[in-house]
């Protein structure tokens, strides 16, 4: 593979989908990225599991609050309009289908939608927070991630190896290659980066990319390559 | 009535080994930091409480609250979402030794069970789960064509919290996302217990603001400027 995005790439692209007013849970680590792309005009409010709906940015260091983070455990900022509440009221509005679109990360995806994101098996200590809750009530749920694993293996499946999610509920993917959506079953390629053939993207694809009607270029902002 | 007490021993003496406890707090805020650490005082003065439940969010950070807890040997099992912390090693430690148990519980769904405890609903139907390993022997039911897991409630014996404001009737308000939890564990518990940063008389807060209501109050303590975990946490504070 000679070119791929950068994460700071994928989480642009991702952002660019992202309806003014909606609201929107990302998930901890990368997801967090998408927040930085907003595009300019579009106002999205996040939500975080932990009881805070509509947020600013991380503050400054040293000008830190400990009692107001978000889900990863890091300090964000209050901004007119924030809204406190209890644990119930935050996955009432998960599971309540109140979220417009929730952004995770993946070790896998299938082709029917399921989602392995939790667990890489029994090794270790398990632990699973929101993500469970967070697959399940969303409008749309989305996944960034590599194309493939570092060591070279598909990311997008036929079936999850890894222990599940979620079954059946990712809508969309993003990845370092490709945009491609989940439709009845298959994978539907949306996307690609213009640089790479259908073949080539194919074979590092573990499932079939279906084609419906025209591949769009996926093209991000150079300057946020090295990012 | 007032239920206010005067000292933080008196507020954890009837604790007794066994017990169910839930603790207040995602990660560092809203951890009851004074609560918990006059929990562990008393358990290195006396032997006693140990071989408790504790039910959290995660399992503790470093060595200060949960993690002290742990980390002195009064924990016998855990129940939460995300046992894992910036610095997890108290509990990692004991789990794989076999030393402590784990209950796993979806976050959403642990914050669902402790609702129904607290509101006298056994059990309930959530999608949360459906298809994975941690709905493995729970029933599964469609309800218009979509299958949900059933989940049961989950009650305590003793709940320690941590609020902005209490007033002698029990009325509390919290700290921004020093919450989460916390309304929910007050309604779950036998005996909940709370250290409130400012104690006032009733009808100083203002009744609109009152985010639990006394009724669901047993005790409060004042604690006045108290710790925060993950400053605590990032200062490499040890209790004892």
């Amino acid at each position: 593979m000679t070119q791929k995005l950068s994460n700071a790439q994928i989480a642009w692209r991702a952002a660019q989908d992202i309806e003014d007013g909606a609201y929107v849970n990302l998930g901890i680590g990368f997801p967090e990225m998408v927040a930085r792309f907003q595009p300019e005009g579009r106002e999205a409010i996040f939500h975080t599991e932990n009881g805070v709906l509509g947020f600013g940015r991380a503050p400054e260091p040293g000008q830190e609050d400990w009692d107001l983070i978000n889900a990863g455990k890091k300090a964000i900022t209050l901004k007119p309009g924030t809204a406190f509440f209890h644990h119930a009221d935050s996955f009432a509005m998960v599971r309540g289908g109140h979220l417009d679109v929730a952004i995770l990360g993946a070790y896998q995806v299938a082709e029917t939608g399921d989602l392995a994101n939790w667990s890489t098996g029994p090794k270790g200590v398990p632990a699973v927070g929101g993500a469970m809750d967070l697959v399940h009530g969303a409008k749309r749920v989305a996944v960034i991630t590599d194309h493939v694993t570092k060591k070279g293996q598909p990311k997008l499946v036929e079936a999850c190896t890894f222990p599940l999610t979620g079954v059946g509920c990712v809508t969309r993917v993003y990845t370092s290659l490709a945009v491609v959506d989940v439709v009845d079953g298959r994978f539907v390629l949306r996307e690609k980066l213009p640089a790479i053939s259908m073949e080539e993207l194919q074979a590092v694809t573990g499932a079939t990319l279906h084609v419906e009607g025209e591949v769009g270029d996926l093209i991000c902002p150079e300057e946020l390559a090295d990012a | 009535m007032d239920k206010r007490l005067s000292s933080l021993t008196e507020a954890v003496a009837d604790i007794q080994d066994g017990a169910t406890v839930m603790i207040g707090g995602f990660g560092g805020s809203g951890a009851p930091i004074e609560l918990i650490h006059a929990l562990i005082d008393r358990f290195l003065e006396t032997g006693s409480p140990k071989g408790l439940t504790v039910i959290n969010n995660n399992a503790g950070n470093g060595h200060v609250g949960i993690a002290a807890m742990i980390e002195q040997g009064m924990v016998k099992k855990m129940i939460c979402s995300f046992p894992r912390s910036a610095d997890p090693t108290v509990f990692t430690e004991r789990y794989l030794a076999g030393e402590i148990e784990l209950e796993l519980v979806p976050q959403g769904t642990l914050a669902e069970r402790i609702r129904a405890g607290g509101a006298g609903i056994p059990g309930f139907f959530t999608p949360t789960s459906v298809g994975t390993d941690l709905a493995e022997g729970k029933p599964v039911q469609q309800f218009d064509g979509r299958d949900y897991v059933m989940e049961r409630w989950l009650k305590a014996d003793h709940a320690l919290i941590k609020a902005e404001q209490g007033d002698a009737l029990g009325n509390l308000t919290y700290r921004m996302a020093a919450r989460n939890f916390s309304p929910l564990m007050a309604t779950a518990a036998e005996k909940v217990v709370v250290q409130v940063t400012k104690a006032v008389e009733p009808g100083e807060i203002d009744p609109e603001v009152i985010v639990t209501p006394g009724i669901f109050v047993d005790a409060i303590i004042e604690v006045a400027n108290p710790a925060q975990e993950e400053e605590l946490n990032r200062a490499g504070a040890h209790h004892p």
